[in-house]
């Protein structure tokens, strides 16, 4: 009799079942797939399946000239689309050995931190919408409409911009870029609080996001984990400071590191890095220097032989470009280094034991861009 | 224009009519037919009207115009919706129970009807009028649950089920808050019949009446009635970043507009529920000693107080769907088991002391 009990009792116990999260589904942002699986709400593992919008753009690096390189490259990760470009710019002009004129530099700093603010705007909203509150979507789409106004007046194109090439900037910068940026400086500190209001210190949100999903700093640097989610906890994985390039060497900020390393420190971490990059802009865009936007160059860029490693810090951390040349007009090999694969790998670790809705924090915190996962 | 202040001159007249020309039974089945066809009518104003309004609502807390293409100030846009949502294919899944899937919209649709039936909408105004009116309607408002678990069920989709198993943690539990909260104020009136609850409130609304208790008792219905229609920040059954529409992510056409309709018709119903039980009903908003006010108010017709209260009721539960994020599963019924109902149960105990020392208004 107490045998039947127990076969029956161990019957009951629930069972592990699975769920295919995507790669239609509203808060992947994308094609991601993730197979859950799950207990009840409860997740025990969590397997993402990459793939579905891989375009190869490595391999087509290999055929095209290093001008071409950095239109591929809008298309990665193309809510930091100037970031990228200016990961092959400068990986290029290391190897030329150019001089670049720092009106340039300054240039791309302030719109590396503009494209920053758009990113971390749209990164707001829609971390909001996943956890339930439409509304500031619309807000954080209200005040990025600014900064891809000022991209438009600039270059023309409002998100795949191509404002680089090797050797500076495919124009020179609006005459009403200075005050532009200004105007919308005033306006952005004035709106930056309204987020916290709405969001930041909203009791439900703050229920929502404090200790869920926490990774460790170890886990964090094992995982390669970098940008706001590697910072929100505790690795000190700036690339603006430690390893400046551009302007960068010439302002001030402060590197955002916070060590809960839940959801909602990861949240703080890009909410006080806007405030970072408002300060940088400030300290920039009045001090733009005279001079060449751009230093000619070859028509045909020949790489000499030989290894080329830049990185630089996008809105999700880390981005790497490894160039293997062998001295033709395209590179040999070319391997992009993107953040957010690697913050996804550690997606599994984060939310096992959570619930599904805590899964979705998980992931707006993580801000993935799946075309930059894939490439 | 005698009848918009009581509209049992209408009624009356009406029965007179039909007395003349025929049979007592006859008059009875025309009479119900007649006040089957007006909730019907109801029910589709209320759909048109509050699926327009949540959207300018939600656009003017989001800073942008909503529908302005259909119809002078996009009005006609609700109505060029549901002529597409007929258009188009009900699509069954293959695995689906197809009997409960076509049959759980209806159930929903149902809860709605009976729940409407009883509710006071102005002086003479009233379909049922039972002795036991708000146990009656919070019962067979609790039965539109049951349509949300056969939706999830029958669908054989795991998304749907995960939605129907919270919605239905979700309702049950916060059912005991819903009719706590009411019964904090029939310990005043004595009485669940709706029309002797309305009348108990001419010289006072009972949230004004009841001191502190009746207040704390109209937040906690609030909230509770929110969760109980299954709106944000307690929209965890549909979910949409989690379980893209929850429970009912199978439907299309038709039977996806009855669950949204059923969901429109419900927050009224709570609404109207609140209005009746907390802020008067039909009676007019009257300040002591004020003659010349307390006169300007008994000219608004009760018909309008009505639907002013229910208004500002329903303007609230939009404002809260537009403002919070939602809340996860297990924090949704510790905020019911662990706060609510303790609160509740102590101001119950209250209530009935203050009604027993006769201290309330």
């Amino acid at each position: 009799m107490k045998e039947i009990e127990e076969q029956e009792i161990q019957e009951l116990e629930s069972q592990e079942y699975f769920i295919n999260m995507g790669p239609q589904h509203p808060s992947t942002h994308g094609v991601l797939r993730l197979v859950l699986s799950l207990d009840g709400e409860i997740i025990r593992k969590v397997e993402p399946h990459l793939g579905y919008i891989h375009r190869s753009i490595e391999k087509m690096c290999e055929h095209d000239s290093y001008q071409q390189i950095i239109h591929l490259t809008d298309r990665m990760d193309y809510l930091s689309c100037h970031m990228l470009n200016e990961a092959v710019c400068l990986g290029v002009e290391n190897g030329l050995e150019v001089e670049i004129p720092e009106r340039v530099k300054v240039i791309r700093t302030i719109i590396s931190e503009l494209t920053r603010l758009s990113s971390h705007q749209l990164w707001w909203g829609v971390m909001g919408m996943d956890l339930g509150a439409i509304t500031t979507f619309l807000y954080g789409f209200r005040d990025r409409e600014m900064i891809t106004d000022i991209f438009e007046e600039t270059c023309g194109a409002r998100l795949t911009m191509s404002y680089n090439i090797p050797g500076g900037l495919m124009f020179d910068i609006h005459p009403n870029f200075q005050k532009r940026t200004k105007d919308f400086i005033v306006h952005f500190k004035k709106k930056l609080p309204e987020y916290d209001k709405l969001l930041s210190d909203n009791v439900i949100f703050r229920e929502r996001t404090r200790g869920i999903g926490v990774l460790s700093k170890e886990d964090a640097i094992s995982y390669g984990v970098t940008g706001p989610s590697g910072r929100g906890s505790g690795f000190s994985c700036d690339v603006r400071k430690h390893n400046p390039y551009s302007a960068y060497p010439k302002v001030e900020f402060r590197e955002i590191l916070r060590e809960e390393g839940d959801c909602f420190a990861r949240y703080k971490c890009r909410i006080d890095e806007m405030w970072e990059s408002l300060n940088i802009i400030d300290q920039l865009i009045d001090n733009i220097p005279e001079g060449d936007y751009k230093v000619q160059t070859r028509t045909v860029i020949k790489l000499p032989k030989g290894e080329f490693y830049q990185k630089v810090e996008t809105a999700r951390g880390e981005f790497g470009v490894y160039i293997i040349s062998d001295g033709m007009k395209s590179p040999y090999r070319l391997k992009f280094r993107s953040p957010g694969f690697s913050n996804l790998s550690a997606l599994d670790k984060m939310s096992r034991g959570c619930k599904i809705a805590d899964l979705v924090a998980i992931m707006s915190t993580l801000d993935l861009v799946i075309p930059d996962i894939d490439r | 224009m005698k009848f918009l202040y009581d509209f049992g001159y209408l009624t009356g007249s009406i029965h007179e009519w039909l007395s003349a020309r025929m049979d007592p039974p006859v008059v009875t089945l025309v009479e119900t037919i007649i006040v089957a066809v007006c909730f019907m009518i109801l029910f589709a104003v209320l759909g048109l009207v509050l699926v327009y309004a949540e959207r300018k609502i939600s656009a003017f807390f989001q800073q942008r115009l909503g529908p302005m293409r259909v119809g002078k100030w996009g009005t006609a846009q609700t109505i060029a919706d549901v002529i597409k949502l007929l258009f188009k294919e009900p699509l069954v899944n293959k695995d689906a129970d197809k009997f409960l899937f076509n049959l759980a919209p209806y159930i929903i649709m149902i809860s709605a009807f009976l729940a409407i039936a009883a509710l006071p909408f102005a002086k003479g105004l009233h379909a049922l009028d039972f002795d036991i009116g708000i146990f009656y309607v919070s019962a067979v408002s609790s039965l539109g649950v049951i349509g949300i678990l056969l939706a999830g069920w029958s669908s054989s989709n795991k998304y749907s089920l995960i939605g129907a198993m919270r919605s239905g943690a979700q309702i049950i539990s916060y059912e005991l808050s819903v009719g706590l909260s009411l019964l904090t104020i029939i310990v005043l009136t004595g009485s669940l019949q709706l029309s002797t609850i309305v009348e108990s409130q001419a010289d006072g609304w009972w949230i004004f009446k009841g001191h502190l208790p009746a207040v704390i008792a109209f937040l906690i219905f609030m909230i509770a009635s929110t969760a109980e229609t299954n709106r944000g920040p307690f929209d965890l059954a549909e979910a949409e970043s989690e379980l893209t529409a929850g429970f009912h992510t199978e439907y299309s056409g038709m039977k996806f507009a009855f669950f949204f309709l059923a969901e429109f018709a419900n927050m009224f119903i709570v609404a109207a529920i609140g209005a009746t039980v907390f802020l008067g009903g039909w009676m007019p908003f009257y300040i002591g000693g004020f003659t010349g006010f307390n006169a300007v108010m008994d000219f608004i017709p009760p018909i309008f107080w009505f639907l002013g209260k229910v208004a500002f009721m329903i303007f609230m539960m939009m404002w809260f769907r537009w403002t919070f994020p939602r809340l996860r599963i297990d924090q949704l019924l510790t905020l019911e088991w662990k706060y609510l109902l303790p609160i509740n149960l102590v101001n119950i105990v209250v209530m009935a002391f203050i009604g027993l020392m006769g201290w309330h208004f």
